[in-house]
């Protein structure tokens, strides 16, 4: 299988077996329409013929050449050659963890999937002990997983903070005992960072996410106190502070974009320009009968967006003032192995949310839907059935993916976009995946535009 | 070749056969939260680059 697009003047061919990414000059590029599947030894009838007219005969033989070296190197139609591994999938250890400290927020985000902070389950923060109780829970399931991650997410993690470090201790005390090293991780709107918290953050946290949607109007519009007003003038400058210092740790400043931003772009260099060079903004995922959700007519724009953005970061680039974009970043050469690329985020298999409560979920985007209960850490129980079922879930399991050239970057996709959507974690959101291969289409642009 | 440039080494084969060690990060929990993009994170094991 190969995906063929034009963008920005470059020809780029993907094979998406290999993972070879290949640019084209015209003439092999037009040979392709004139291939199936294969690159026979002798040409197809007809297509010299057909392309004699534009090119001469020594362009013509040269390309046809290439296209077999390449077919024969495994770089071009190479066989599948997965399908085996993904029957072979089984149930993981557990080496990921979202914990939910605070199911309470103080802000109301409109667009917020945890119903403005309480996941539609009660304001409630976790108490130590059922944090210590999920540590413990993670170490027991982690098998010979050495690295085991940590995210404090919400609501707003900051609300509990006491017990965020209290739990961080804990944790760190186990490490030795079990050999396991864990990576903490928090996701905050900034409301509540101090320097105190911003030296700690910095210390402890592998990385940070930090919540901004851009541009002050467009952040304060849909990022809101209880009493309608914004957040951008509070959060800002700490979220400078936090990175000034921050050394080389990784952090994100992550953005949501709605139908309201289209031009979102705008957000991403407007992030830039405060200083940070660690960006991520997101499409919302929402209703589609609200006003701000976007809908199949916005795709046009969001794409143009994306090719606006391509080009932004690759002059900047050039002019010394690059950033990172996350949906753009992808290692052609030293990114995950084939196998992690079959079933991707691993939630519910991998990686599970616990509640304050010590409900558990298999990510945190299931949060507050009973079906997808998988159990309490209190209480001792966990819904192994459901873990298996997560665990078969991979490209190759759901029909939209398996014959599609971008399976192997997105993985699937989200397992709670699909249930959202269309009710079904075997199913794919077509929007999502639209956008999802736009991204990847710029990404790959880049590359051949930064190796020319 | 001259006609067509190849970007990367194409090594998406050989490391299944290496691969699934497990320890690299769950790709939701590296930024996005709310969307899967699983070819920007890093591989973790040494033996498999």
């Amino acid at each position: 299988m190969i995906h063929k697009y034009t963008l920005n003047g470059f020809h780029i061919v993907l094979d998406t077996n290999s993972g070879a990414v290949h640019v084209f000059d015209d003439a092999p590029y037009e040979m392709l329409d004139f291939l199936d599947n294969e690159v026979p030894e002798q040409a197809p009838a007809g297509m010299m013929e057909a392309l004699a007219e534009k090119y001469d005969s020594a362009t013509l033989t040269e390309a046809y050449e290439e296209l077999r070296t390449l077919y024969e190197n495994g770089q071009l139609y190479s066989a599948d050659a997965y399908h085996s591994f993904s029957s072979m999938l089984k149930e993981a250890p557990i080496k990921s963890m979202c914990l939910n400290v605070a199911h309470d927020c103080n802000l109301r985000c409109e667009y917020c999937f945890a119903a403005k902070g309480d996941f539609g389950c009660g304001r409630k923060l976790m108490p130590l002990e059922v944090g210590k109780k999920a540590i413990d829970f993670l170490i027991a399931h982690s098998g010979g997983r050495h690295n085991l991650e940590l995210d404090f997410f919400g609501g707003e993690p900051l609300m509990n903070f006491p017990v965020v470090r209290q739990i961080v201790d804990y944790a760190r005390s186990q490490e030795e005992k079990h050999d396991k090293k864990f990576r903490f991780t928090m996701t905050t709107n900034g409301l509540l960072l101090t320097d105190d918290i911003i030296e700690y953050l910095n210390r402890e946290m592998y990385n940070v996410v930090l919540s901004l949607d851009g541009r002050k109007e467009i952040n304060d519009r849909l990022r809101v106190r209880a009493d309608g007003s914004g957040s951008y003038d509070a959060i800002v400058p700490k979220y400078q502070k936090l990175v000034a210092s921050r050394g080389d740790k990784d952090y994100y400043v992550r953005g949501t974009f709605t139908k309201h931003n289209l031009d979102f772009a705008r957000d991403a260099v407007h992030m830039a320009e405060l200083g940070f060079d660690q960006v991520s903004v997101e499409p919302v995922v929402s209703d589609p009968k609200l006003p701000y959700s976007l809908q199949e007519e916005d795709l046009p724009a969001a794409f143009a967006e994306y090719e606006n953005l391509a080009n932004i970061l690759l002059e900047r680039r050039r002019q010394g003032k690059g950033f990172h974009f996350f949906h753009f970043m992808i290692d052609l050469d030293q990114g995950p192995c084939a196998i992690k690329r079959l079933r991707g985020c691993g939630c519910g298999n991998e990686y599970v949310c616990i509640t304050p409560d010590g409900d558990i979920y298999p990510c945190h985007q299931f949060v507050g839907e009973e079906t997808w209960k998988m159990g309490n850490i209190m209480e001792g129980t966990f819904d192994i059935p459901m873990k298996q079922k997560f665990a078969v879930t991979n490209v190759y399991s759901k029909e939209d993916c398996k014959d599609c050239w971008a399976k192997f970057y997105c993985s699937g996709g989200c397992a709670a976009n699909s249930w959202q959507y269309e009710k079904d974690i075997l199913k794919s959101h077509k929007l999502s995946c639209d956008l999802e291969k736009k991204r990847i289409e710029c990404a790959i642009m880049m590359k051949a535009a930064m190796a020319q | 070749m001259k006609q067509i440039k190849t970007l990367n080494q194409a090594t998406l084969k050989q490391s299944a056969v290496k691969g699934g060690c497990g320890e690299c990060q769950a790709s939701c929990q590296s930024a996005c939260k709310t969307s899967c993009t699983v070819a920007n994170q890093k591989c973790e094991n040494e033996d498999n680059q």
